[in-house]
């Protein structure tokens, strides 16, 4: 008992304050050996991450990483966050006893005014003037006495990235500890134009007090940024970079699914081996190692995109790729950060939307988290490849253009389209107000650093596996289920699934797909393709008893060409640009917004959507003579 | 306070109307088509009255959005925010 106590007197709890790109989290990393804990603050998509800092005297204290923001004012979520848990408003969050204000040293001017508005707080506060060592290489010499004495509040130098200043910042925190008084709950107003003059102003009164010789501008950056941001060259390096990033994520990601894929399924054989045949096997086999194969065959993507995103951001390219897109992106009233997310959801969208988390205000979010799964994804192309080579012509439309690969090349387009055209009618609708602003600071370049990388693609992994992949897993084994039981009677002559849970559903509610052309067992199929879209093919093949044949995928086609008319497949070809036949994405948005309020509302939609397309495009077809088998 | 008044000075243009390359000093900032919100943003970001400014890069695609220099960092802002920024240009 008395040792839970002294355990609990030991903890002490200090926050991290500061704008964004002053290398907080760098920092944070830093005291706290990178144990962090990252989750979201209940409701809402604003991260929280926590962690512990180990002292010289063997105790820890507890370190609390704030968003980051450029003032209290409650504009954007972070700061509305930030605000409330300096304040002791925010319901769960308490008040940290004291805070780190971290400010980027070669950037004070703007910096400091952040820190007087934290000081106004009453909280015992330490200024961490990060990045000393750029800061002086770029000729700036401070008196770091009288800032601390003109600030009223101790000043320690460090460089985050190479573990300088630590020990002493932590040793300032604990002599904070020992005149600790608990903090005051002030009565906060929002500042006015004239408070935010004179903070200012004041910002400028200490600095010329206590700079010595001025920070000269950062050379190296403003002369990248003249091929970076050169009309020419900048945008050709922007599309190598694009491209670049696109290709891995389509390619390089297929080496490391197909181990993944090729070990699950020999885990599943050697499994099976060992059960043998049986309801038992048949759950252990094709419903929890084929579900946590579903959830671990995404990782590839997740860990390839955001390695590029890591480097980006810390490199400081991004916010310069994001200008550059942003006339583009605005004329669709989404922000330029907006075209990452969009571009990775060709690959797949589940990194797309967990990527959205670099677009600061909500709208633009929202909106981007909407449309992305409308990009057509990898998965998407295995089941364009089967309808097109069975029901589309191999001709020729003009020189070497065939038919197929426009209809192909049509698919991708129209889901770029539709995508873009949706984010201008949730801008107009559900989220109309004034065009979201750019204003975005360009951070000076930096050399990315490997282990603040693997952190954060560590963070992301435990983050996708644990929230989106739980729910995936869990999904995957209901289907299963549902596709399994009951069994086919004996003597049964249709495939054992159109006997089971999926097949009773798809038969019930093939009259509502009936007017789309669809078929029931189209209809059955499209149950457990909601696990994945390409899993769709399995179940037809499953469906058509074509099952585990030799040249399975080309039978299949055979049979459906048999089956369906042109304007069944346009129809079917039509449903997959649109529809939302992906349980990952669902769990995914659920995750990155926190509510299921928002999966549920993309569901409705894209299905929706999916059926009016399909409807439309189907008895055009039919008018045109294609409705024939 | 009337913003429309002031701009008849001469030599006073809004910082949106700036050209790559022109730089100048900032001498007010607000305006009534600007929410409170924006104009506040963009004081926190450093613009702010007295504060030299230099307009450094203009997008490829229209001219729009530039990035200037404010207060030793570079924002990036779309022309229409910079209205709400009065710039007296050096000679």
């Amino acid at each position: 008992m008395s040792k839970l106590i002294t355990q609990i007197k030991k903890t002490y709890d200090v926050a991290l304050a500061g704008n964004p790109n002053c290398g907080k989290t760098a920092l944070f990393n830093a005291i706290t050996g990178g144990n962090a804990k990252v989750g979201n603050y209940p409701g809402v998509t604003v991260e929280r991450k926590v962690g512990r800092a180990l002292l010289p005297d063997g105790s820890t204290l507890k370190v609390l990483d704030l968003p980051g923001t450029y003032s209290l004012n409650s504009r954007t979520l972070d700061e509305e966050i930030t605000r409330n848990i300096l304040l002791g408003k925010h319901a769960l969050e308490p008040m940290p006893k004291a805070l780190i204000a971290v400010v980027d040293a070669t950037n004070l001017e703007r910096g400091l005014g952040f820190v007087l508005e934290l000081r106004e707080l009453g909280i015992p506060l330490v200024l961490a003037l990060n990045m000393v060592d750029l800061a002086k290489s770029r000729g700036q010499v401070l008196n770091l006495e009288i800032l601390s004495r003109e600030l009223g509040i101790p000043v320690v130098p460090t460089v985050a990235i190479q573990k300088e200043g630590l020990e002493k910042l932590l040793a300032e925190v604990c002599l904070l500890k020992s005149d600790l008084k608990p903090a005051v709950l002030i009565d906060w107003k929002k500042p006015d134009q004239n408070q935010i003059r004179s903070r200012f102003a004041e910002v400028d009164r200490i600095l010329s007090l206590s700079i010595v010789q001025a920070t000269q501008p950062a050379l190296w950056t403003e002369r990248l940024d003249q091929i970076v941001l050169h009309p020419v060259l900048g945008t050709c390096l922007l599309v190598l970079v694009l491209a670049f990033v696109f290709q891995a994520i389509f390619s390089w990601a297929e080496i490391p699914k197909g181990f993944i894929e090729s070990g699950v399924s020999w885990l599943g054989d050697q499994v099976g081996l060992w059960l043998g045949k049986g309801p038992l096997e048949s759950l252990i086999v094709d419903g929890m190692i084929a579900g946590v194969g579903a959830v671990l065959v995404f990782l590839p993507q997740i860990l390839i995109l955001f390695a590029f995103i890591l480097v980006l951001e810390d490199s400081g390219y991004m916010a310069r790729a994001a200008f550059l897109m942003d006339k583009l992106m605005g004329k669709v009233g989404l922000h330029g950060r907006a075209f990452i997310p969009l571009l990775s959801s060709f690959a797949c969208a589940i990194p797309g939307i967990m990527s959205t988390r670099t677009i600061e205000q909500r709208k633009d979010r929202l909106t981007t988290i909407l449309v992305a799964p409308l990009m057509t994804c990898s998965a998407r192309l295995p089941v364009y490849s089967l309808l097109i080579a069975a029901f589309i012509p191999n001709m020729s439309v003009w020189g070497p253009i065939r038919l197929q690969g426009l209809v192909m090349f049509g698919l991708y387009f129209a889901g770029v389209v539709i995508a873009l055209l949706m984010a201008v009618i949730f801008r107009m609708s559900l989220f109309r107000g004034p065009k979201p602003n750019l204003l975005m600071e360009l951070p000076t370049y930096k050399l990315p650093r490997l282990k603040n990388i693997g952190l954060g693609l560590m963070e992301r992994s435990v983050l996708f596996l644990k929230k989106a992949g739980t729910v995936i897993l869990s999904v995957s084994i209901v289907l299963w289920f549902l596709v399994s039981y009951p069994k086919a009677p004996v003597g049964a002559h249709e495939a054992a699934i159109s006997y089971s849970y999926a097949g009773i559903v798809g038969h019930a509610i093939e009259p509502l797909f009936r007017p789309l052309g669809f078929n029931w067992k189209i209809v059955v199929a499209l149950i457990p393709g909601l696990a994945a879209r390409e899993v769709m093919i399995g179940s037809l093949a499953t469906v058509y008893a074509v099952e585990g044949r030799e040249n399975g995928i080309a039978l299949l086609g055979q049979r459906l060409s048999e089956d369906w008319s042109i304007a069944t497949a346009l129809s079917l070809l039509v449903w997959y640009v649109l529809a939302c036949q992906c349980f990952s994405t669902l769990a995914v948005t659920r995750r990155e917004t926190n509510s299921w309020r928002w999966p549920a509302f993309m569901f409705l939609y894209m299905t929706s959507l999916a059926y009016l397309g399909s409807f439309t495009i189907y008895h055009l077809a039919v008018k045109m003579g294609l409705g024939k088998i | 306070m009337s913003l429309t008044a002031t701009l008849k000075h001469v030599g006073h243009v809004r910082l949106g109307k700036l050209e790559k390359g022109e730089k100048g000093l900032i001498t007010q900032i607000g305006g009534i088509e600007f929410s409170v919100e924006t104009v506040q943003r963009l004081m926190e970001m450093g613009f702010l009255e007295g504060a030299t400014i230099e307009v450094l890069h203009q997008s490829p695609f229209g001219g729009d959005p530039i990035v200037v220099r404010v207060r030793g960092s570079l924002v990036a802002l779309r022309r229409n925010e910079a209205n709400a920024i009065e710039v007296l240009l050096d000679e």
